[in-house]
């Protein structure tokens, strides 16, 4: 690709207008100024093109050169992305500290994939075996977690000619296939076109759950594995620790998280926990199944922009091996308004809030990468990609054209909510805002798996939340001493429910993660309790006694309770009894 | 050449290199379109020397080939097209040295205190670079600043960034004072050095600053940047960048541990805009540049605390939210890039409470490493979390009351706003000289809480309650 040389002819900030150089395409990776930045052709016209640039372009001056690559801009892939963490266009942030410092200077180039590491190959299929796309042909341990498989690239098909075991750096050959008389060489790693989806044979339907501890978001508003979920709110609202909490304890095989356009600090937090933190389910730590994209708020914008693209194909990179991955980006927010301030840049006529005519389609795009699907070659095999994204709205006001977009895009929302996040009930989702459309196709897997009234309790639940709200606006007016005893009780079974299971604020111990079983178990205490209670009420036992019980207490603490779900089995026995009790004292027969 | 320079003394002139053009094509508000330059340096800082015989700073906000776009950094008045523009070659860039301490700077990293310029071979651009995030340590250890409602509901750690949330007329400047003066990490006996950024301040103010530092002997660790009210607009854009470039410089190089502190920031983001419109940018809301997010974040994200490295960069920028307003796009965009926010509120204020912290819309995102056993005290993270919580409920109880009566509460609403009452009276209220060990602050919450009864501790383990129960304390 020499001689392929231009001159940049004007600068303003990250965009960057190149003359003297004809034959680009779209998306194509150049290199400019004396100190080779990266960057991408975003725009191309008959005698000049513009590119934006990954890094810094302070100090860049007209007539300095520009070299095109030939190449789209490409994630690598292959054994030795999982566990490490990289910048918005691949860049392995360990290497660069190595290489040049505690601060990340422009120009470094490194490679994402380490080319001097050796891994051992084990092929899976033979000699003259015949292959084509998407097929695996062989292992590598890429970490005590995951086994990566080699799969022969898109594109490729025809007749293995050699193939061998052993150790290999990437992009040593590993097997050869021939085809026609034409020879390829296949390699550990590969290239793709980040904005390219990768493809797949079919998409199945999703009907798995997410499982992710939370009993807001697993009872009310699940995300189905190869779903989309945003969750949106205003800063200080919880959608970082949320999705930190995901990522941690979530049962995702590989999980892939984007901090795009955030905070250093919380990235610093992950590298620090994530190697600590063991996954119960394989006792590994969990950094043996993750990859992180650290573009913080103060690295370039562009590149921010790209990191989206990065981090979904190598999401899809791996549902093409068949693992379950869930892809968190936080915030798309920042990453709308990196397309809108280089739209800007590049003279582009906004339309809402200054954003781009072409903002829904890009969000479109992206969450189109969600899905579970059935992958190209054989094995057969099946693979996801979760993506959950976290929206962070000027002024926590959801009218705004990312979120709008957003929900048009995703099966689900966890709406989060300032007020709730001011009392400090976290999550802060709120029950009444929220919605989830995998709910229905996920209840299947919550009878067989945890309880067949499991879909009933969650409806009652969420009814009595409802109704109680309404009751909140009434008493907030004429004060809660003005209403009649069964809408009191229906505020105080509110009260439990929201305190005893809304409620996840553990860092650790118990409560961190709610396995399904003890959701159910808790979300049917409080039902009983409010259906027993009721009965009594209706024959005439003030709500005032009710009250105090003081097994009520208990039931909003019980989570919490190392014991686990026995804790639960018994609370549930002794407040049960307890009300029988005051039945008796008063000589009531239940009817039911 | 020689004959350009009519109405300049060669010195002016040499004392930086760089070529020199006076084809200015446009003036338009602060900035300059100047012709026939060949090829000046995105972001590279040029010198304009005008009839009126005064020098100013700028810096190249566009480039290209035959034409440059020049912000001006300084007065704009007086300007004209006849001026001599002469091109430096490189960014801005300010010399450090251990000289900088004690000393006090304009916006342009002049000294403004009667002593000699810095010297220094070791010259750093005041943009700054990125963290590499791999770097970062995480921040971890709780600095006691004696003011109760911040050590125990906001806790603040070493490496922070916190702004104060204000509106003008509140005493948001003492309680920075406050905090700068009493600010220490317990069981080290070292100091924090103070970098006082003074953006767009009243000269009253940024003395008020200065003086607090005299009068306790922390002007010898204390480097001040000060842009006053009537300095030039534009310079707000550097003032924040040369503190934290101080800061950097005396955290990493000489391992200090810098408290910066920024006042006020709403000034910084007025010159943003006002540039921003000059440019005839596509405004975001508000008139503000859709940029500002990365833009603040670009000042604020250098706070921290490196791998390997002695020192930490601890921030408190202080805002006045125009029209009291938290969703105004200076504090909205603040509080989506700093780890927390302070919130002080002009009822608070009325009703006679320092410092007048509105406790619900305040947090502190890094509390949770910084608390807890070995660390303050282990009961320190629930008696916070029921703090909340009960002061809340006793919010909801006073609101409630001003529309039904306080005899229209129930029983329990009643307990919590008495709570209340007595929550901001006994744990909040302080004096401004007052400095609370963490004790004192741990004790004083449990005294509010022993006014609701027991069984409503639900976010108090058993045996804390217990433990620290004044009823069990005897
Ligand atoms: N589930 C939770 N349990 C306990 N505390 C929580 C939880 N969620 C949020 N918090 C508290 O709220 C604070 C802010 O949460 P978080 O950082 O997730 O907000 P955010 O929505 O990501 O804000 P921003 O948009 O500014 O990044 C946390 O530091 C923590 O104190
Ligand atoms: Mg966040």
């Amino acid at each position: 690709m020499s001689g392929r040389k231009g001159y940049i002819a004007r600068v303003s900030g990250p965009v960057v207008t190149v003359k003297g150089l004809e034959d680009v395409k779209m998306g194509e990776v150049v290199y400019v100024g004396e100190e080779e930045l990266i960057g991408e052709v975003v725009r191309i016209s008959s005698d000049f093109f513009i590119a934006q640039v990954y890094e810094d372009t302070s100090g860049v001056r007209p007539k300095e050169p520009v070299v095109a690559t030939g190449k789209l801009l490409v994630a690598e892939l292959g054994p030795g992305l999982m566990s490490r963490t990289f910048d918005g266009i691949q860049r392995p942030l360990r290497d660069i500290r190595e290489l040049i410092g505690d601060f990340v200077q422009r120009g470094v180039k490194v490679s994402a994939l380490p080319r001097n590491k050796k891994w051992h190959f084990k092929p899976t299929v033979g000699k003259g075996a015949k292959v084509e796309e998407g097929d695996i042909v062989g292992e590598v341990a890429e970490t005590p977690l995951i086994t990566h498989k080699v799969m022969v690239p898109p594109g490729i098909k025809g007749r293995i000619s050699w193939i061998s075991e052993g150790d290999f750096t990437v992009d040593e050959p590993i097997a050869e296939v021939e085809y026609d008389g034409r020879r390829y060489e296949l390699k550990m790693m590969h290239e793709w076109p980040v904005r390219r989806p990768r493809p797949f044979r079919e998409r199945l339907p999703s009907e798995l759950p997410l499982v992710i501890g939370q009993r807001v978001i697993d009872t009310f508003f699940p995300v189905a594995k190869g779903g989309a979920a945003a969750i949106p709110g205003g800063f200080g609202t919880g959608k970082t620790v949320t999705l930190h909490k995901i990522a941690m304890y979530s049962d995702s095989q590989i999980v892939i998280y984007i901090g795009c356009g955030e905070r250093g600090n919380e990235i610093a937090e992950m590298l620090m926990e994530f190697p600590q933190l063991v996954d119960p389910r394989s006792d590994r730590p969990i950094i043996e199944r993750s990859i992180v994209i650290a573009n913080t708020s103060n690295m370039p914008v562009s590149a921010r922009e790209a990191s989206i693209y990065m981090g979904v194909t190598m999401a899809e990179y791996y549902r093409d091996m068949g693992y379950d991955v869930t892809l968190i980006a936080d915030s798309t927010s920042r990453w709308a308004e990196a397309l809108r301030e280089i739209a800007g840049r590049l003279g582009e006529m906004p339309v809402e809030r200054g954003f781009p005519a072409y903002l829904p389609d890009k969000i479109a795009e992206f969450y189109e990468r969600a899905g579970r699907i059935k992958t190209l070659g054989r094995p057969e095999r099946e693979g996801s990609v979760t993506i959950l994204g976290a929206v962070s709205p000027p002024g926590g006001d959801f009218n705004e054209p990312v979120t709008i977009h957003t929900l048009r895009f995703v099966g689900a929302m966890w709406a989060l909510d300032t007020e709730l996040a001011y009392r400090r009930h976290f999550p802060a989702i709120n029950w009444l805002r929220s919605f989830s459309q995998y709910a229905d196709t996920v209840e299947r897997w919550w009878t067989r798996n945890v309880s067949k009234d499991f879909p009933q309790y969650r409806r009652r639940a969420l009814r009595l939340l409802t109704i109680a709200s309404e009751i909140e606006a009434i008493a907030s007016v004429v004060g809660e001493g003005a209403l009649p005893d069964d809408q009191r009780l229906i505020l105080l079974v509110s009260e439990i429910l929201k305190e005893g299971f809304l409620r996840q604020v553990a860092l650790s111990g118990e409560d961190v993660f709610c396995i399904p079983r003890k959701q159910y178990l808790l979300l049917k205490m409080i039902i009983d309790f409010f259906d027993k209670a009721y009965e009594l009420i209706t024959k005439r036992v003030s709500v005032d006694e009710i009250t105090k019980v003081p097994e009520i207490f208990e039931m909003m603490r019980v989570k919490e309770d190392e014991r686990g779900i026995k804790a639960v089995e018994d609370l549930y026995r002794r407040t049960m009894k307890k009300l029988d009790e005051l039945a008796q004292k008063y000589g009531i027969i239940y009817s039911g | 050449m020689g004959s350009d320079v009519w109405y300049f003394d060669s010195e002016i002139l040499t004392r930086y290199p760089g070529k020199i053009y006076r084809q200015v094509k446009e003036l338009r508000g602060n900035l300059l379109v100047i012709d026939g330059v060949e090829d000046s340096a995105y972001d590279e800082v040029v010198y304009i020397y005008s009839r009126d015989g005064r020098e100013r700073a700028g810096r190249v906000l566009e480039t290209k080939i035959g034409e440059a776009i020049v912000q001006v950094l300084g007065e704009r008045e007086g300007l004209e097209t006849d001026i001599l523009v002469k091109f430096t070659g490189s960014t801005f860039k300010i010399p450090v040295s251990e000289d900088i301490v004690g000393r006090i700077f304009n916006g342009r990293f002049e000294p403004i205190d009667g002593l000699p310029p810095v010297v220094s071979g070791d010259w750093r651009e005041i943009t700054g670079a990125p963290i590499n995030p791999v770097a970062r340590e995480y921040p971890h250890d709780f600095i006691q600043t004696g003011i109760s409602v911040i050590d125990g509901m906001f806790s603040l750690v070493r490496g922070q960034k916190l702004p104060i949330f204000s509106v003008s007329g509140l005493p948001h400047n003492i309680v920075a004072a406050q905090l700068a003066r009493q600010a220490t990490v317990r069981g080290e006996g070292e100091e924090f050095a103070v970098v006082f950024a003074g953006v767009g301040l009243r000269s009253t103010e940024a003395n008020f600053f200065i003086e607090q530092f005299r009068e306790t002997g922390a002007i010898e660790r204390m480097v001040a940047i000060l842009n006053l009210a009537d300095d030039p607009a534009v310079e707000r854009l550097m003032t924040p960048r040369i503190a934290m470039t101080v800061a950097e410089y005396l955290a990493f190089d000489l391992e200090m541990h810098v408290l910066v502190i920024m006042s006020d920031m709403t000034n910084y983001c007025e010159a943003l805009r006002e540039i921003s419109t000059a440019r005839g940018e596509i405004p975001g809301r508000l008139g503000y540049p859709g940029y500002m997010y990365s833009d603040l974040a670009s000042i604020y994200e250098r706070a921290g605390i490196i791998k390997g490295k002695r020192g930490s960069i601890t921030l408190f920028p202080i805002l006045t939210m125009p029209g009291g307003d938290l969703r105004h796009p200076i504090p909205d965009l603040t509080g989506y890039i700093t780890e927390g926010q302070i919130f002080l509120s002009q009822e608070l204020h009325t009703r006679g409470i320092y410092p007048p912290v509105n406790v619900l819309p305040s947090l502190s995102r890094l509390m949770k490493a910084g608390i807890g056993r070995g660390k303050t005290r282990e009961d320190h993270r629930y008696v916070a979390d029921q703090l909340y919580d009960a002061y809340s409920r006793g919010v909801k109880a006073r609101d409630l009351a001003r529309i039904i009566g306080e005899v229209g509460l129930s029983e329990r609403m009643r307990r919590f706003l008495k709570f209340a009452d007595e929550f901001e009276k006994v744990f909040v209220n302080q004096n401004p000289e007052e400095n609370r060990p963490i004790e004192e602050t741990l004790d004083r919450a449990w005294q509010a809480l022993a006014t609701l009864p027991e069984e409503e501790l639900v976010r108090i383990p058993r045996e804390m309650i217990e433990k620290y129960h004044p009823k069990y304390r005897g």
